[in-house]
């Protein structure tokens, strides 16, 4: 059964922005939105396994730092080549000022 | 052993085995927010520059259409050459990474532009830069690489007049057409991609049968001075600029320090050639739109090698280096980094030959 994990507080993550999270083997990444909504996916870009805690985020979207692959963060939609696997993403919920993401 | 540059070599799978393909590469320390900041995309810097790019275009064609067949026609279509020939390869370029507009429509359309222009296939080329910025000189695993060891000098000055690469582009442009994509080519390209190769070349062979029908109805070859030929009479300048990015260094390192060039220029080969001079830069942070690359360059420079002075400098270390390389192919420029900088492997780092 999936477990809602601590994973920071809400102010760790600038307002259009992301962090890494490890868990156990596993990592992720968690944005924050401009309207300041957060969301997780996976930490890899789909294309060569790159971490994209060093992209950018623009509006809903993420641009991998190796080769400016998009996706939009919410759905895990790759908008861009060279990705062409979606992200996959997990729910996510604020409990007073932590962000909780189910694994 | 001499080197093997096929992406389906023994080189290419030793890349493999040794570690060296889809490594981790050195980055130089720069606070996230400052980062964040660099990288930030904007519409106007771009605009600006493809307005006045496609203005020049028109007005110089116009003019070379106005005064043909005369002889004074010829430096309109010199500089608008470049400006087709040239300039596009840096807006292709960009626009791959599509880091030149913020819109992603704008990116997308002026990629299909100067693909056409460039006759580099855009989904082919998309994937064939990303393994270079993947495997950047990695011996058989890097598609782009200009001045291979030893450099075939001849292919390299042909290419001053846009030869071989406009030979090889069309080629596979027919090729791609009738429905084929090359083996080489299938390597990176993953199968869901194939379809729209097809589509695009299949577009752009009707677009070449429209113009040479036109200038064999016309019995005249101006079409073809507009569409198609300035790929050859005005590549001179992208290769100029685009051999120093990474001839003459070191292959098979993961440091872009010691494997890349920046090299200031003058104001008006840098429009040409968007920024693209400070080559270390963006293959370090490929997320930085052009416009911002001096200030990257500036941020970062204390811990990268000292940047060449001139085209003109550069090329005093290029020239020799290329001739040394015809005869002992393991010779290369070894860049010394600044004492402020951090160093990376040493086995990189310590070899000399
Ligand atoms: S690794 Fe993310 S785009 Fe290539």
């Amino acid at each position: 059964m999936a477990d809602w994990i601590d994973a920071c507080a809400t102010d760790d993550i600038e307002e259009e922005d992301l962090i890494r999270f490890d868990h156990g083997d596993r990592t992720f990444a968690i944005y924050r939105s401009p309207s300041d909504e957060y969301f997780c996916t996976d930490g890899l870009c789909t294309h060569e396994q790159v971490h994209l805690e060093d992209g950018l985020v623009q509006d809903y979207e993420i641009e991998c730092p190796k080769h400016n692959a998009t996706f939009d963060y919410r759905t895990g939609e790759a908008l861009r080549a060279p990705a062409c696997e979606n992200l996959r993403t997990y729910p996510v919920k604020v409990q007073g000022d932590r962000v909780l993401v189910e694994l | 052993m001499a080197r093997d540059y096929s992406m389906l070599g023994p080189d290419a799978r030793r890349a493999v085995e040794t570690g060296l393909a889809a490594a981790e590469w050195y980055h130089t320390d720069v606070p996230r927010k400052e980062m964040k900041a660099l990288m930030q995309r904007a519409d106007q810097p771009a605009i600006r520059d493809t307005i006045l790019l496609f203005g020049a275009m028109i007005l110089l064609a116009g003019i070379g259409i106005a005064l043909w067949p005369s002889w004074w026609s010829a430096p309109f279509w010199l500089a608008y050459g470049v400006l087709y020939g040239s300039a596009m390869d840096s807006r292709w370029h960009e626009c791959s990474h599509g880091t030149a507009f913020k819109t992603r429509w704008m990116n997308d359309a002026l990629y299909q532009v100067a693909s056409f222009c460039m006759v580099r296939n855009p989904v082919t080329w998309r994937w064939s830069h990303a393994r270079h910025h993947t495997d950047t000189i990695i011996v058989g695993r890097d598609p782009e690489i200009v001045a291979m060891r030893p450099p075939a000098l001849r292919r390299i000055l042909l290419n001053f007049l846009g030869i071989v690469d406009s030979w090889n582009g069309w080629g596979r442009m027919l090729l791609n057409a009738s429905g084929k994509v090359h083996p080489e080519e299938a390597s990176y390209i993953p199968e869901q991609e194939r379809p729209k190769v097809i589509r695009v070349a299949r577009i752009w062979v009707a677009i070449y049968a429209a113009t040479i029908a036109l200038a064999l109805a016309t019995g005249s070859i101006l079409p073809l001075m507009v569409i198609g030929l300035p790929r050859l009479y005005g590549a001179w300048h992208h290769v100029l600029t685009g051999v120093l990015q990474h001839a003459g260094l070191a292959d098979n390192v993961l440091d872009h320090r010691l494997n890349s060039r920046t090299v200031y220029m003058n104001p008006v080969s840098r429009f040409i050639y968007w920024n693209m001079n400070y080559h270390v830069e963006h293959h370090m942070f490929p997320m930085v739109p052009y416009h911002r690359l001096p200030d990257l360059h500036a941020r970062i420079k204390h811990d990268l090698p000292a940047p060449n002075a001139s085209m003109w400098q550069a090329y005093s270390e290029v020239w020799p280096a290329l001739k040394r390389q015809l005869r002992y192919e393991d010779y290369f420029l070894k860049r010394e980094l600044p004492g402020s900088a951090r160093p990376y492997r040493d086995d990189f780092h310590a070899v000399a030959v």
